[in-house]
């Protein structure tokens, strides 16, 4: 227990993904004006991660990784160079079944987090936590655990941002750096923050 | 078939008029993340720019035959079958690189870049130009990581692409290497400040108050 705990804390704070990976910039800086859609849309990569990540393990080590085809008669077989285009797939799968069941049966929930499911195939930070989890070789649990934690992370970062942009509204700044070019440097500040936590040991 | 002024501006146009990433916001995850190294922000640059310009190619020349609704699910085949292209050739003729770019490379895939020049341009003209749009896009993409890469590097670690420049006191010169330009979140903060430079430049990009 206390390992997944630790794996956890570690993919928040530690490995945050928009503040210390860098990823998932784009949604990151374009959506994050307002804290309620931010919030929509945190929740979203949350729940995408939480499914994707565990799947798409599963996927790779029972199919794509090396000799893992061994169960239906071809243990030489090495398709890991078809990772990407599967992870992809079943992302962009995923994300479409995810649309259409929540439309079907939680269409309250649909309508909050609807137009935030289509961008969420782009979104680097989804891609990401797969590449990542299945790097590191996690084994099934420990992939949900990550793939949660990661998306815990990367909620928590974009709700900051928001909460710090919709106070900047009433900052007068130089013509040429409002707007983008001063969240640049917000985002550049928080990570700052968040470098502060390399230094703990789990 | 287009003029050449109009193909000089689908080429050298997004370098700065319309940068992707100082302008349209696209594609910074991987231009934050790598670009403390001259060398990997030139490998990535290179990757980029070739992924972008084929597949805006490939998307280009089969846009009349993709039906609309599954469009997004062509376009993302195409993008990822260049990039395992682009990650095995990395794989086999520099290891080095392609094990400190690690996900990054197929991070190219989500590029919104890539996906966005395919959507917003590739769709609706014909290839030659596409192929141009696609060849410029990654040329801006370029520029802002390596002005990035070697502002990190130079005054980092003293170096650019390996070779000393600034002799750091360690080795017994007389550069005291700025420690902050080596964390990553410096990109941030250099990317700002060449937002601000080209806005300054070009007064039409600012944005209006709220």
């Amino acid at each position: 227990m206390e390992h997944y705990i630790g794996l956890a804390i570690r993919a928040i704070f530690i490995e945050n993904m928009a503040l210390t990976l860098f990823l998932g910039m784009c949604t990151f800086l374009a959506v994050s004006k307002k804290v309620k859609t931010s919030m929509g849309l945190g929740i979203a990569v949350v729940v995408v991660l939480g499914i994707s990540v565990p799947v798409n393990q599963v996927i790779y080590t029972t199919i794509l990784a090396p000799g893992a085809l061994a169960w239906a008669g071809f243990p030489n077989a090495d398709l890991s160079f078809l990772n990407f285009l599967t992870f992809i797939g079943v992302i962009a799968a995923l994300v479409q079944i995810l649309e259409m069941t929540l439309d079907k049966f939680f269409p309250a929930l649909y309508n909050a987090l609807g137009i935030f499911l289509p961008l969420i195939t782009v979104n680097c930070a989804i891609f990401g936590g797969v590449a990542f989890a299945v790097q590191r070789e996690y084994s099934f649990t420990e992939s949900i655990v990550y793939g949660v934690g990661s998306g815990i992370g990367w909620a928590l970062a974009i709700v900051l941002l928001a909460a710090v942009r919709e106070k900047l509204k009433y900052a007068d700044m130089p013509d040429g750096i409002r707007g983008l070019g001063s969240v640049f440097m917000i985002a550049g500040l928080m990570a700052l923050g968040f470098q502060s936590f390399t230094g703990i040991a789990i | 078939m287009a003029d050449t002024k109009e193909m000089k501006k689908a080429l050298f146009g997004p370098i700065i008029d319309s940068n992707p990433i100082a302008l349209h916001v696209l594609g910074i995850c991987s231009a934050l993340a790598i670009t403390t190294k001259l060398e990997t922000a030139l490998v990535m640059s290179l990757a980029l720019t070739s992924v972008c310009a084929f597949s805006n190619l490939f998307i280009s020349m089969i846009r009349n035959h993709i039906p609309s609704s599954v469009r997004i699910i062509v376009q993302m085949t195409i993008i990822a079958s260049l990039v395992i292209v682009v990650d095995q050739i990395l794989k086999a003729y520099s290891y080095e690189i392609s094990k400190q770019l690690s996900v990054f490379v197929g991070l190219i895939i989500t590029n919104c870049i890539v996906m966005g020049r395919a959507e917003a341009y590739a769709m609706k003209s014909p290839p030659m130009m596409s192929l141009l749009d696609g060849i410029g896009n990654g040329l801006g993409y370029s520029f802002i990581l390596i002005v990035i890469g070697t502002i990190k590097e130079l005054f980092g670690f003293g170096t650019i692409l390996g070779f000393e420049i600034l002799p750091l006191v360690q080795n017994g010169g007389w550069y005291q290497g700025n420690g902050l330009l080596i964390l990553p979140f410096s990109s941030f903060i250099l990317i700002g400040l060449m937002i601000w430079a080209i806005r300054t430049i070009r007064p039409e990009q600012v944005e209006p108050k709220e």
